[in-house]
């Protein structure tokens, strides 16, 4: 049961983002050509609906499923990972139209050739593994 | 059914996906998907390698229940729910596609001449998916996240590192499309 609910929320996910077609290369390119609204909408939407979700939740202090406040880790200090790491993930993004969310779902969809998708994907992360004391963050 | 079979709105799509990010957090978890590419770079013996894969991959379990579920949503999703008037792109954006030798989607959600079978016969295209896959792989572990831990579950906290990753995004993005797209079809 405990397990089930994190089945469930990625089946929806799987659905929303494929109906969306946020999954799709051509949405994608769509957008960073500014010929659609249609993604700026999703993605404001979906920030607009958190932000003001997680005011709400920090104002009156409500409490999680474990009777814990809600908590959201910070993210580490740093400039030059987010920065030049956002860019090379935007380069990726543009290129093959999928983040690692819309990988798995494809992939599920039946669209085997993603799969050299995901192996790239995992090399990347391996390499940043091998590498990332190297970098500047 | 068509509501569930045709394209939907963004208004209502965007609210969801900001609702599947909020029921993580009621149960305690944080929203991220690349993370998942870790733990399965964990799972696979990468620790061996690099200190940063040794990480306790049971505790991402619930991570890759999402990502099962997420796998059986778009299954469903494109064999139960599709409709031939689905990606209806701006008819400039085709025409733009057509110069670059991109087939029209009519329906499709990927286009044959990046994800077709030809990637087995022609290795320009098996390079573009593999390396398109390590940028984003690569990209987001540097980054620290991806579109879902940075732009939608770190910008609803307000934290300005997800912010700056999200500009960078873009700007990545940006640079690809318009300039290195071209060169590449």
């Amino acid at each position: 049961m405990k397990a089930l609910k994190y089945l469930i929320i990625g089946v929806v996910f799987g659905i929303v983002l494929t109906k969306s077609e946020a999954v799709s290369w051509y949405r994608i390119y769509e957008m960073f050509q500014f010929q659609s609204f249609h993604m700026y909408g999703i993605i404001m939407v979906a920030i607009g609906t958190g932000v003001l979700s997680i005011q709400i939740i920090k104002r009156n202090q409500w409490k999680n499923s474990k009777g814990a406040l809600f908590f959201i880790p910070p993210k580490e200090f740093g400039a030059f990972r987010y920065w030049i790491g956002g860019l090379i993930f935007g380069l990726g993004w543009a290129l093959i139209g999928a983040c690692p969310g819309p990988i798995f779902i494809l992939l599920g969809s039946g669209f085997f050739t993603v799969i050299f998708v995901l192996i790239g994907a995992l090399l990347g992360t391996f390499t940043y593994g091998l590498v990332k004391d190297k970098l500047p963050h | 059914m068509d509501i569930f079979t045709h394209t939907w709105h963004w208004a209502i799509s965007g609210f969801l996906i900001g609702v599947i990010m909020l029921s993580l957090n009621y149960f305690g978890k944080v929203f991220g998907m690349s993370t998942n590419l870790r733990t399965l770079c964990t799972m696979a013996g990468a620790g061996k390698f690099s200190d940063f894969f040794k990480t306790d991959w049971k505790s991402q379990r619930w991570n890759l229940l999402v990502v099962v579920g997420a796998m059986i949503g778009g299954f469903i999703a494109t064999h139960y729910l599709h409709d031939d008037s689905n990606v209806t792109l701006n008819p400039k954006t085709v025409a733009q596609l057509e110069k670059l030798h991109i087939d029209a989607p009519n329906g499709k959600l990927l286009p044959d001449a990046l994800f077709g079978s030809e990637v087995f016969t022609n290795p320009k295209i098996l390079f573009i998916l593999i390396l398109g896959g390590f940028l984003v792989g690569f990209g987001s572990r540097y980054a620290g996240g991806c579109t879902s831990g940075h732009a939608i579950a770190g910008t609803s906290n307000l934290q300005i590192q997800s912010i700056k990753a999200m500009i960078g995004f873009f700007i990545g993005g940006l640079i690809m499309s318009h300039f290195i797209l071209p060169l590449i079809f």
